[in-house]
């Protein structure tokens, strides 16, 4: 041990006069940035032109690509496949973006105002890892949980229906083309919910407790100090997790490849499994690098939009404290 | 707000927690009944007694512990991995206040937000093209810098608000570069990295779209793909489904309640960066 803090300290002293020399501030840590630019050059940018490239092409895996412009995306335009695929991607935003905030909204603030308040911390923190353990489930394993649940013969659902009298609302939850997308929404809001209330139960620690207690002393129900101070206070979160959400919501693949596998008859076909199968399964590379190009552009767009959103709330919010 | 009035928003936050455990506790009690059982009682009777058998046969039929092994060895390395590369990355933008740093963060940030659908099959091509399609390598390869990417964008943000006198007094003190790294930088943001491990960690447990095309032989697959393909195939029972989704959901279990402090300060962490 001592030996090593001795070499320790003799380098440190042979390096001290070295840089006695005047240095440039800048240039040398650059250096350590060189193994994360070239990992990122050979796993995400390289492979990400090919992509782009590729989808301007007919290709089928094998042999070279023949170039084919537009074709693709000419393709695309008439194809209601693809249509289909992004109308889902919208429930899928409701079911992952919208609904999980709302509901986040409301139960981080029914457990850290209320819950915390009267009944201790300590209820809140269990209540509040109940509803966060979907999220650390690897996807593939909710979607044996469920679709087993789901199951149309011998499934939880349906058996607790039959038990409590209602019979006649069975189905087969993830078979019916009218009503899979809205099953596996369901599944998606659990999956989700937990993200949101940590994020704002969080944020929440942040305001100022005199700001409710003046509101309650001023005779404010538990509606009115939600709206007036609980969310202005946790804007900030609330872009975030809308912007993450949406953007999860749109690369949904693992869900549907459990739970329906994009079926029935296309009733729950997304992007991102719509690209899978196309590259794997039809092997039109060509056609599959068009699906994940356009996907892609959609999600930088609203990632760039997001966080000049985000950008503009926060200098907002500084030049109000200022 | 009265004691009367006060109890029934309790209950019903009770009750919609108990809703978000249920199908935990469904599965649990079903892994654990015989097929006979299963079929007289359906899902929702108690077990009579602990039938262990569909959960041997399960994990001797899919060899679970060579799955266990290779999602420990995956995520592990990957998580050990990320955090090394993300430190590197966020020293030099962080501390060293490279030029252009908004770029190159701005870069990671928007590599993070990039679908895996874009790029997985030139991944999938160039791996077959240099001998690594079907290898454990591949995959933490590629999800080493995938995490990141993520860990680039957070840990330069938390090292961009370190105090400068430290780091002036350890140069003065004669450390170069390096050493300013490992013996103050890293230390001091132990806990953050702590953060960024267990994420790594869970993340890669949980991935499923790259693993599913990379791994194909029995072998190399994770859990999650092993448990999803098998889902996927529609060959399993109403018993062997439950013991897939009882071993499936344990370590996650296991996982979470080891971490649980981590996870809920990480995320809050991560949200407001």
């Amino acid at each position: 041990m001592t030996a090593t803090v001795e070499r320790g300290g003799e380098v440190v002293r042979r390096q001290h006069s070295r840089t006695a020399r005047p240095r440039r501030p800048h240039s040398s840590y650059a250096l350590f940035l060189l193994p994360g630019v070239l990992a990122f050059l050979a796993v995400i940018v390289v492979p990400f032109l090919m992509n782009t490239g590729v989808s301007f092409t007919d290709w089928q895996g094998v042999g070279s690509p023949k170039w084919s412009g537009l074709a693709n995306y000419r393709e695309l335009m008439d194809d209601s496949e693809f249509w289909a695929s992004f109308r889902h991607s919208l429930f899928m935003v409701v079911a992952m973006a919208a609904v999980p905030t709302a509901l986040g909204l409301v139960l981080a603030a029914a457990l850290f105002d209320f819950v915390g308040k009267h009944f201790g911390t300590k209820i809140a923190a269990v209540l509040r890892a109940c509803f966060y353990l979907p999220q650390v489930l690897p996807i593939a394993v909710a979607g044996i949980v469920w679709s087993w649940i789901l199951a149309p013969d011998n499934g939880s659902l349906n058996a607790l229906l039959k038990a409590v009298g209602l019979g006649s609302l069975q189905r087969d939850w993830l078979g019916d083309p009218d009503f899979a997308l809205y099953s596996v929404m369901g599944v998606m809001v659990w999956v989700q919910i937990g993200f949101p209330l940590v994020v704002f139960m969080a944020g929440l620690q942040r305001v100022d407790p005199q700001l409710y207690e003046a509101a309650e002393l001023d005779g404010a129900g538990w509606w009115r100090r939600f709206r007036h101070i609980t969310l202005p206070q946790i804007r900030p979160e609330m872009y975030v997790v809308l912007l993450w959400c949406t953007i999860a919501a749109l690369k949904v693949f693992g869900a549907v490849y459990v739970l329906t596998k994009g079926g029935p008859g296309g009733a729950t076909d997304v992007p991102s499994y719509f690209s899978f199968t196309t590259f794997f399964e039809k092997t039109q590379v060509g056609y599959g690098a068009a699906i994940s190009t356009v996907l892609t552009v959609i999600i930088l767009v609203l990632a760039l939009i997001g966080l000049k959103l985000q950008t503009r709330a926060e200098d907002a919010e500084e030049g109000l404290r200022a | 707000m009265t004691a009367v009035r006060r109890y029934p928003v309790l209950v019903a936050l009770i009750i919609a927690a108990l809703f978000m455990v249920l199908p935990f506790g469904i599965v649990a009690i079903n892994a654990v009944k015989s097929p006979a059982e299963y079929s007289s009682n359906g899902p929702l009777s108690l077990p009579h007694g602990l039938y262990l058998d569909g959960l041997k046969d399960f994990w001797q039929r899919v060899d679970y512990g060579q799955k266990l092994v290779n999602s420990i060895l995956i995520s592990g390395s990957v998580a050990i991995g990320a955090a090394l590369l993300s430190v590197l990355n966020a020293y030099a933008i962080g501390i060293g206040r490279i030029k252009g740093r908004t770029w190159v963060l701005a870069f990671f940030v928007l590599a993070n937000m990039l679908p895996q659908e874009a790029l997985v099959y030139p991944i999938y091509y160039l791996s077959k093209q240099a001998g690594l399609y079907d290898t454990r390598l591949s995959v933490i390869i590629v999800f080493t810098v995938v995490q990141a990417a993520f860990g680039t964008y957070l840990l330069s943000s938390v090292l961009g608000q370190f105090p400068r006198e430290i780091i002036e007094a350890a140069r003065i003190d004669g450390a170069n570069k390096w050493q300013v790294l490992w013996r103050i930088v890293v230390p001091v943001s132990r806990p953050t990295i702590g953060v960024l491990l267990v994420f790594f960690f869970i993340w890669t447990w949980n991935e499923f779209l790259l693993p599913l095309v990379m791994l194909i032989s029995n072998d190399n697959q994770t859990v999650s793909v092993a448990l999803g393909v098998l889902q996927g195939q529609r060959l399993m029972d109403a018993t062997m489904t439950n013991a897939a989704a009882l071993l499936g959901v344990l370590p996650a279990i296991v996982f979470f309640l080891v971490f649980q402090r981590t996870l809920t300060r990480g995320i809050a962490v991560g949200a407001v960066k």
